[in-house]
């Protein structure tokens, strides 16, 4: 093996033992401090609440994404790249604005009950369990929707010719050309979102309508924060942990690569998909969920636009904040994930590596925020290292998403060119150069926009480490709400989701090229 | 050569430190420092004299306060410690990281208040706000509000302060009979949030007909917006005390000036500012009065507060019947 592949792996594996560091380190660190370790019958209520809510919205996320995605990829129509990108927003929303929509549509005050008393019939109540997992499709269901979307777009086009010239019908090609994609992208799409909804804080606790809706994260933050109980805390995440290791080992042995092999990167053409009937229920899904995703959104810029003129000048510092961090965190997070991807493709340790690329999705941000304090805080005022820490915490929290989308493309290039580069001797940097990176490039781009606008919202519970002069934008709008200013506060939410958006639109489009 | 050059540079060093301003460390909760808090108009007032730099460190709420104190133990840059409140001064005390405060002057508060290592620097009932157009005869007692259809939105005290209070203040107006309560509010609780802004977010738009906030935070909406609209409702069996408390950190290098700025704490120049930029009562009336429209404000007849070794014990157990009557 050539040299430079020697040292593009070890960084991979450097990629790995940082964020182990910064996952499981922090726990230890935390557990270190921890006087006592407890669980108590409160804890194991909220256990079984988290794995139940998750387990629900992620199947539902994936399930009803599958019919949103397969219409998206079998239909061609004006504005469809508009509507992809769009329905992406929700997942790029910080959770606080997103319920805030979501209750514009679905509470008690919302359109969905005046509608409903209009035409005489009872209220219906966002709170409670179908609350929770509701929230959840609407975050989640934009990012299961790319993931599946992609895995069509992967299928080359030669074997729908192909289906087309044997004069399969959809069914058979549902059965022979999309099922087995399906069974390669849908585990672990239904992972992340499980994993997300695994440490879930803010929208069970917001929609949950009570102390029966506890989940783990939040027992870590009475932990922290009420009792000062960091055995407590470290136990709990240390629960969280766990649990995302079962999952993840399970989901493993559930993927099947499809192994279609390559194509020729044409656009694919369908001929099974020409009836009426067909386009119209492709056209009825896309609208449904369009619908669904949007109009919250249409209703958190409609309760912003007032304030927006008006917003004061440390908002907009804030902003620029904001964007400053989350260009970091990209420049930090992506390539740590395409090296990261490339050492788990090299297969020495592929396991382990894969495992320590989603840590960060199980890892309490609060234990991780609060073990980097205890680290930080001998050495240096923690207000001054805000912001780097920050880039750090955010780069590493999204990590997982970029390395969830990298992986499964960068597998199919290796299985389809991987023998004729290894012939041509094409290896290390040159493999990466020639090979790898420009088909590559659209997804490293998307992968870009994801960890940019997550990391705009904010993913760690960095408020421990903000002084005053460091606010961010999500913590602005915190701020603003905490001092009655609601009006602005949906202004900077505003900002804050047009910030995020354009953010992710510059680095996807900037990537992508026009003719896919 | 190298050496001394090195020693040249680090005593220069030395002696600018030196010869810098001192600064006084001021740990508080975030929304007391912002622009829209006390904070710069604080900080503005007390530099004016002190020959020092005030800065402020920040963390989430009171509770996330103490977590803060707790996190940082004896090796704190903080000097004063600005916004616990009675709920979790015990808590406080006993980690001994606090220092005696030595100051004596008369408060206005509705209660006797004493205690040697914190001092109050404002405080609120705590009520149940409403609009008066849309609920135009709020229930008068927790009883008469499990037994109507109003809808409220509560904080989770195991998150807020304010949800600590509503808990307490349960519990002191109904000691045993505070778990049946709580069952009996379980209907009329639309949600219950992290914290009081996503509460109050909610309430504005429209999701209950009453939030858990303070008889003061009609004064905002009437001053700042002139909306007089919002009200609080006093309840027959009393209306919980939040009183705010500032301490000294027995660690601080600046034991004067922390002193200097408790002392400062209770005069004019801080008091002044409280009303309308923290949304609550001062513990000092400053003697201009306070701003027209809090003449308004819904004052309870009865007031309520656990002393602060009580409302300790009291959490636990209490916490447990709460969650207990709300899990269903």
């Amino acid at each position: 093996m050539a040299r430079g592949a020697g040292a593009l792996t070890r960084a991979g594996v450097g990629v790995a033992l940082v964020l182990a560091a910064l996952t499981l380190g922090t726990l230890a660190v935390v557990g270190l401090r921890a006087e006592s370790a407890g669980f108590g019958p409160a804890d194991v209520a909220a256990l079984r609440f988290t794995v139940a809510q998750a387990a629900v919205s992620a199947a539902l996320s994936v399930g009803l994404a599958v019919p949103v995605a397969r219409a998206l990829a079998r239909r061609r129509f004006p504005g469809r790249r508009l509507v992809i990108g769009l329905m992406g927003v929700p997942f790029l929303l910080p959770v606080l604005v997103a319920v805030l929509g979501l209750l514009a549509v679905f509470g008690r005050g919302g359109i969905l009950n005046a509608a409903l008393a209009e035409l005489g019939w009872p209220p219906v109540s966002i709170y409670g369990f179908s609350g929770v997992v509701l929230a959840h499709v609407f975050l989640n269901l934009p990012f299961a929707v790319r993931m599946i979307l992609s895995g069509w777009q992967d299928i080359p086009a030669e074997r729908f010719r192909l289906a087309a010239a044997l004069g399969l019908g959809p069914v058979q090609v549902f059965r022979h050309l999309e099922w087995p994609m399906l069974r390669e992208v849908l585990p672990g799409a239904g992972m992340v979102v499980f994993l997300i909804c695994l440490t879930s804080f803010a929208v069970a606790l917001t929609l949950g309508g009570g102390p029966g809706a506890t989940t783990l994260e939040l027992a870590i933050y009475q932990a922290l924060l009420f009792d000062f109980d960091l055995g407590r805390a470290a136990t709990l995440a240390a629960v969280q942990f766990g649990l995302c290791a079962v999952t993840v080992a399970v989901l493993s042995r559930l993927v099947v690569p499809s192994g279609f092999g390559a194509g020729l990167d044409r656009v694919p053409v369908r001929w099974d998909t020409r009836g009426a009937g067909l386009r119209l229920w492709d056209m009825m899904v896309i609208a449904t969920a369009a619908l669904f995703l949007l109009v919250p959104l249409v209703l958190v810029v409609r309760a912003g636009v007032p304030g927006l003129a008006g917003l004061p000048a440390s908002v907009w510092s804030a902003a620029a904040r904001s964007v400053a961090v989350a260009l970091a965190a990209t420049a930090l997070a992506v390539p740590a994930a395409l090296l990261l991807a490339l050492a788990i493709h090299r297969g020495r340790g592929a396991r382990w590596l894969e495992a320590a690329g989603m840590l960060p999705l199980a890892a309490s941000s609060l234990v991780l925020g609060t073990g980097l304090f205890l680290v930080i805080h001998p050495v240096v005022a923690p207000e001054r290292v805000a912001l780097p820490v920050t880039a750090l915490v955010n780069a590493a929290m999204a990590l997982p998403f970029a390395l969830r989308l990298i992986l499964p493309p960068l597998r199919g290039i290796e299985a389809a060119y991987g023998r004729l580069a290894d012939a041509l001797g094409l290896a290390g940097w040159a493999r990466l150069r020639w090979l790898v990176l420009p088909r590559l490039r659209p997804v490293l781009g998307l992968a870009a926009g994801v960890v940019a606008a997550l990391s705009m919202g904010d993913l760690g519970a960095i408020a421990l480490f903000a002084g005053q002069d460091r606010a961010t934008l999500p913590m602005a709008v915190q701020q603003l709400m905490g001092a009655y200013r609601m009006d602005q506060a949906a202004a900077a939410a505003l900002l804050l989701v047009l910030l995020s958006f354009g953010l992710f639109w510059l680095f996807d489009r900037g990537a992508a090229r026009a003719d896919i | 050569m190298r050496t001394s050059a090195f020693a040249l540079g680090f005593s220069a060093v030395a002696t600018m430190a030196a010869a810098e301003t001192p600064v006084l460390t001021v740990m508080t909760y975030d929304s007391f420092a912002t622009e829209w808090g006390p904070g710069p108009s604080v900080e503005k007032a007390f530099e004016a004299d002190c020959g020092c730099d005030l800065r402020f460190v920040t963390a989430g709420d009171g509770a996330a306060l103490l977590a803060r104190v707790k996190l940082e133990g004896a090796r704190s840059e903080a000097d004063v410690v600005l916004g616990l409140d009675t709920s979790l001064t015990a808590e406080a005390a006993a980690t001994g990281l606090f220092a005696p405060h030595g100051v004596s002057v008369r408060t206005d508060l509705p209660v006797e208040f004493a205690d040697p290592l914190f001092l109050p620097f404002d405080w609120g009932w705590f009520a149940f706000v409403h609009d008066r157009n849309k609920l135009a005869t709020p229930p008068d007692s927790f009883e008469a509000l499990a037994a109507s259809d109003v809808k409220i939105v509560i904080q989770d005290p195991r998150s807020s302060t304010p949800g600590l209070g509503l808990l307490l203040w349960v519990k002191a107006a109904y000691g045993d009979r505070a778990g049946a309560i709580w069952e009996a509010l379980a209907d009329n609780i639309v949600t219950v949030t992290p914290g009081w802004s996503e509460a109050y977010g909610l309430f504005l738009q429209g999701e209950a007909d009453m939030v858990l906030s303070y008889t003061t935070s009609p004064a905002y909406h009437l001053i700042a917006e002139n909306d007089p609209t919002k009200a609080a409702a006093v309840f027959r069996e009393g209306n919980y005390l939040q009183v705010e408390v500032a301490g000294k950190l027995a660690a601080s290098d600046q034991p004067e000036l922390a002193d200097r700025f408790l002392a400062f704490m209770m005069t004019e120049g801080f008091q002044g500012l409280i009303a309308t930029t923290n949304w609550m009562y001062p513990a000092v009336t400053p003697a201009g009065g306070l701003p027209e429209g809090f003449a308004t404000l819904a004052m309870p007849a009865k007031t309520l507060l656990m002393a602060p070794e009580e409302a300790r014990a009291a959490r636990g157990p209490a916490l447990d019947e709460w969650r207990a009557a709300l899990a269903r």
